[in-house]
């Protein structure tokens, strides 16, 4: 495990939505350059917490530290930290009134004020990144949902993140789909990002997974690298849920 | 007046013209104003904040649930102690908080509409929420908007007939004057008809092609 510099630390947070206690008292340190895959079950929790880390869920209690700023549900600038924090969302939401290219330098041109054509520049590289260059002038409602998902990454790395979070990427797209955008997030992983996943591709969490974490009703049980959990799991929920999905 | 003779319509057909247009003039104005107040209000009814949504649930209540000829008699009878007002600004304003009240519940019904992915996508890139209303969720939304704001502009122009009861001079107050000095009431309707139909006609036509042609970006290929 790469172990050089904490770039997340999550501490004691807890989300309820209404009564309904969604998150438990989550403590969870990320280092630079890590990828951790969170499995478990639907409603876990592990979509809730990769929320909270950007703040689109907001908790009620505990802290997130990214890259050295503390942040609660109070901060104020929060935007400011999202820039830092890259997001692909299961459903993609690419905006469908902007062409390709424009999706990937939206946040270039509007967040970072980059000028135009050094976003272009910059939008074209990403775009070539996740094999997509070909396509930069089409509408999002010209592409499949796994090119629409490699867009939506290019958009995430053009705000150069140093955290990208996956929110279930490959869980809306057709199998024969699903290869083209992991082969993307591999790479990204081999090139050092530091990358947060919730999936249900175990294939994908075994090979690049630096660490695995098994949630089960909002708390984290057990978490490991791939071979503990896959071959070795202490947890009763984590067995019962692996010989269900393996 | 026991039969109907249509063969006088083309006599009087031309006479209704200036009454047509100001016909459009009332329905251009009021819409004109509606948009203004329905943008307003329509933005202060999704508010975060309780306290300004109260007086857009207020402006829409109390407008939707009375009629529109009360509102016109209102302004331009029941403010005389106020303010006199002529019966043509009347008409503007009245037509105009009229149809505000409208497209403001358009405009929420539309903004409401984008999926919340949208805004979210936004919100992870760093945008501010008021960039992520301005840049990603109203060009969707505005597009959204077009076919109930054409409905509703529609109607706009077939209420105009109501400000006749203020004395205002457009079509169907003339289509009545001229049948109480010729008698011939059906037929006058009847040229007022046809002034409406070809009005809502263009109106229909126009409205189609800013739909199609809103469709034709969706569809745009690589080139």
């Amino acid at each position: 495990m790469k172990q050089e510099e904490k770039i997340i630390e999550i501490k004691k947070l807890n989300k309820w939505y209404g009564r309904l206690h969604v998150l438990k008292d989550i403590d969870l340190t990320v280092f630079q350059g890590e990828v951790v895959v969170i499995i478990g079950a639907s409603g876990s929790g592990k979509s809730t917490l990769l929320r909270c880390i950007n703040f689109l869920e907001k908790p009620q209690k505990g802290t997130i530290t990214i890259d050295g700023d503390e942040l609660t549900v109070k901060t104020k600038k929060l935007h400011l930290v999202r820039r830092e924090v890259g997001m692909v969302f299961q459903h993609f939401n690419l905006f469908p009134h902007m062409t390709v290219i424009g999706n990937v330098t939206e946040g270039l041109t509007q967040v970072k004020r980059v000028d135009k054509s050094e976003a272009a520049k910059i939008g074209e590289k990403m775009l070539d990144k996740v094999g997509m260059l070909d396509k930069a002038n089409a509408y999002p409602s010209m592409i499949s949902g796994g090119q629409k998902q490699r867009v939506a990454i290019a958009r995430a790395l053009a705000m150069n993140p140093k955290i990208m979070l996956f929110d279930e990427p490959t869980s809306a797209l057709d199998p024969e789909l699903v290869g083209d955008v992991l082969l993307v997030m591999k790479k990204l992983a081999a090139d050092g990002m530091t990358m947060i996943v919730v999936t249900h591709e175990m294939g994908f969490a075994r090979e690049v997974a630096d660490r695995i974490i098994f949630m089960d009703e909002g708390k984290i049980v057990e978490e490991g690298t791939p071979e503990d959990i896959y071959n070795n799991p202490q947890n009763e929920r984590t067995k019962e849920f692996l010989s269900r999905i393996l | 007046m026991g039969v109907w003779d249509f063969s006088v319509i083309p006599e009087y057909f031309t006479s209704f013209l200036p009454y047509a247009w100001m016909t459009v003039r009332v329905t251009f104005f009021g819409i004109l104003i509606g948009l203004g107040l329905g943008l307003l209000f329509g933005m202060l009814r999704i508010s975060r904040f309780k306290i300004i949504q109260l007086p857009a649930k207020f402006y829409i209540w109390l407008i939707r649930g009375t009629p529109l000829l009360l509102q016109l008699l209102f302004i331009y009878n029941g403010l005389v102690s106020i303010i006199k007002l002529d019966p043509l600004p009347s008409a503007f304003i009245a037509l105009g908080i009229h149809n505000g009240a409208y497209i403001a519940e358009i405009f929420r019904g539309a903004i409401q509409s984008i999926d919340r992915g949208q805004r979210e996508a936004g919100i992870s890139l760093g945008m501010t929420q008021s960039k992520v209303m301005r840049r990603i969720v109203l060009p969707q939304a505005v597009k959204r908007a077009i076919p109930p704001l054409s409905n509703q502009f529609i109607i706009a122009l077939k209420d105009s007939s109501l400000a006749s009861a203020i004395t205002v001079p457009e079509l169907l107050l003339h289509a009545r004057q001229m049948a109480s000095s010729n008698f011939r009431m059906m037929e006058m309707l009847t040229i007022a008809a046809i002034y409406y139909l070809i009005m809502t006609t263009i109106l229909t036509i126009f409205a189609n092609l800013i739909e199609k042609k809103m469709r034709a970006g969706d569809l745009k290929r690589v080139i």
